[in-house]
């Protein structure tokens, strides 16, 4: 079940250079939203929608947040969206990340990690946010992670902030000491593919969110394939319908 | 209220606008929004006679005013269709339009031959995709072939039959009229126009399969005039397509001869888009005294 409509935005900051921060009103996708879902927003003068992760969803307030990074024209074109205006979107699409019983890890490469926020606030303390930046500038969503009550462990690639090195080796370390029994991440395809050997190593429930170029974004038109692995069989799926969340170990990662 | 009920090929739909082949699945995506029945049909995912995963991603770009897409006809064969979608599709009170596409010309008789006794109200023959390497395009580029595909269907199909024409030709309507020779009770055209977009970064074509099909606005005037010269070189039917995207082009598309259309790329930006159109041209009749919108079929005056 999803929405489409004009909805207003009320919230908008700049978090990060060419990152945007936008909050929604929208009661009826807020309603039906779950974490690591996502929404298709137009922008203006551009014909396919954009495919932006829901980063926060507030149901008693009945508003979705949307953390996004300017890529291109289109991108760039929504970013000059302001407070007031009114945001055509379809939401919420796809299927999210499966909360599960005990600790989890959630890892989030640079714009892979809105996605997590909505995950590691179901765990709260239970959860631990292995999150990664090019560098300090770069950097978003600590404090909203630690408000959720999640421990955080930022990662930069300069070492200009947090610890000098990739999300994986932090992840590695984290997880010689902390049990953990699921582990949820967004990034980069090599991020996930590395994140995923080390979950299927240690044995640990693994889900990734995958990106494609998309379409229709509801499943009707198939243009989102991803390879994936169905009883022993490769497969293309789709990330709008399918996904954007798979389990680790049906995803061949091939980026 | 203006009548809105067209007639393609014998088959009376209760409105002309029909959601194009491949971008709509079979309808199920879209009950969320709105019920099917609004729609005048519906033309499904292409169907072949085994079920096909398509091409290997990315498979969409996008373009000024367009897209580009490979899918490369990702389906689940003719029993599944049969046996999972069809049953679903009957209860939703709109036209089923199947949409089917063979390698051989034997398999696009077979599959044809399939769906004789089922509740499928008119077969589209598609001799017109871009992107699979065998059949597609291949028959809907040459007369002779196009026409001898066509036969082969019409003499296993007892339902109404209409042909998917390819606009990556020299001459449209030469096509056209061999397969109206060959038997076609309909042409819908125009599929997507053959396109390549490369990133400039890496060098590499966006679509893996190199080249892809263009459809939305960008294409809509090469749909016009191309449905345009087919109305006046045959005498079967034309279903009109391309970049349709609002009721005025719906409305163009009829007067240069269309008498139904599909609606496909729009309703990726829009899914409501086929409704508004419905709708649009209700409006547009009522405001204009047009009774029946069967009438402004062809009345484009040519200078």
């Amino acid at each position: 079940m999803y929405k489409q409509g004009l909805y207003p935005i009320i919230k908008k900051t700049a978090s990060a250079k060419g990152i945007f921060d936008i909050t929604v009103l929208c009661p009826e996708v807020a309603e039906l939203a779950q974490a690591g879902q996502f929404a298709q927003l137009l922008a203006e003068g551009f014909f396919l929608r954009r495919p932006i992760s829901i980063c926060q969803i507030d149901n008693a307030a009945g508003t979705v947040r949307m953390v996004f990074e300017v890529r291109g024209n289109g991108t760039e074109a929504l970013s000059r969206l302001n407070v007031g205006d009114n945001i055509d979107l379809i939401a919420p699409l796809g299927h999210g990340f499966t909360k599960r019983e005990g600790r989890a890890v959630c890892i989030g490469g640079g714009i892979g990690v809105p996605p997590m926020l909505g995950i590691a606030s179901g765990y709260g303390a239970d959860a631990a946010v292995i999150t990664g930046f090019r560098n300090a500038a770069a950097v978003i969503l600590q404090e909203d992670f630690k408000a959720a009550g999640c421990e955080t462990i930022l990662c930069t690639d300069d070492g200009s902030a947090g610890i000098h090195g990739f999300v994986t080796t932090a992840l590695e370390e984290y997880l010689k000491s902390n049990k953990t029994d699921s582990i949820y991440a967004c990034g980069p395809m090599p991020m996930l593919r590395a994140v995923a050997a080390i979950a299927e190593r240690e044995g640990i429930f693994c889900e990734v969110s995958l990106e494609q170029r998309m379409a229709c974004g509801v499943g009707a038109c198939l243009g989102c394939a991803c390879r994936i692995m169905q009883d022993g069989k490769e497969v293309f799926k789709h990330v709008c319908k399918d996904g954007p969340v798979f389990n680790a170990r049906e995803v061949i990662f091939d980026g | 209220m203006a009548d809105l009920r067209v007639s393609l090929a014998g088959v009376e739909f209760k409105n002309p606008v029909i959601p194009a082949s491949g971008t709509y699945g079979y309808g199920r995506e879209y009950e969320a929004l709105y019920p099917l029945s609004k729609l005048g049909g519906i033309s499904v995912k292409g169907t072949t006679l085994h079920e096909r995963n398509g091409n290997i991603p990315p498979r969409i770009a996008e373009t000024p005013m367009g897209m580009l897409n490979s899918v490369g006809l990702q389906n689940g064969g003719a029993e599944k269709f049969i046996k999972y979608e069809l049953p679903n599709l009957v209860t939703k009170d709109t036209r089923i339009v199947a949409n089917i596409a063979g390698s051989t010309i034997e398999e696009c008789a077979e599959l044809a031959g399939m769906l004789n006794d089922t509740a499928v109200d008119m077969v589209e023959l598609n001799i017109s995709c871009p992107n699979v390497k065998a059949g597609g395009a291949a028959f809907g580029t040459d007369c002779t072939v196009a026409g001898a595909v066509t036969k082969a269907v019409r003499d296993a199909c007892s339902k109404p039959l209409m042909v998917k024409l390819s606009p990556n030709v020299t001459s449209i309507t030469e096509i056209a009229k061999s397969v109206e020779a060959n038997g076609a009770d309909a042409v819908s055209l125009i599929n997507t126009l053959l396109g390549m977009r490369i990133d400039i970064k890496t060098r590499r074509p966006v679509l893996h399969n190199n080249v892809g099909g263009l459809s939305g606005p960008a294409v809509f005037p090469v749909a016009v005039r191309m449905v345009w010269q087919t109305a006046n070189a045959v005498k079967i039917p034309v279903c009109g397509m391309g970049g349709i995207s609002t009721a005025e082009d719906a409305i163009e598309m009829m007067m240069a001869g269309a008498s139904a259309v599909q609606v496909g790329a729009a309703i990726f930006r829009d899914p409501y888009a086929p409704v508004k159109i419905i709708d649009g041209m209700n409006e547009w009749c009522d405001r204009n005294g047009i009774k029946a919108i069967k009438d402004i079929v062809g009345t484009v005056k040519p200078w």
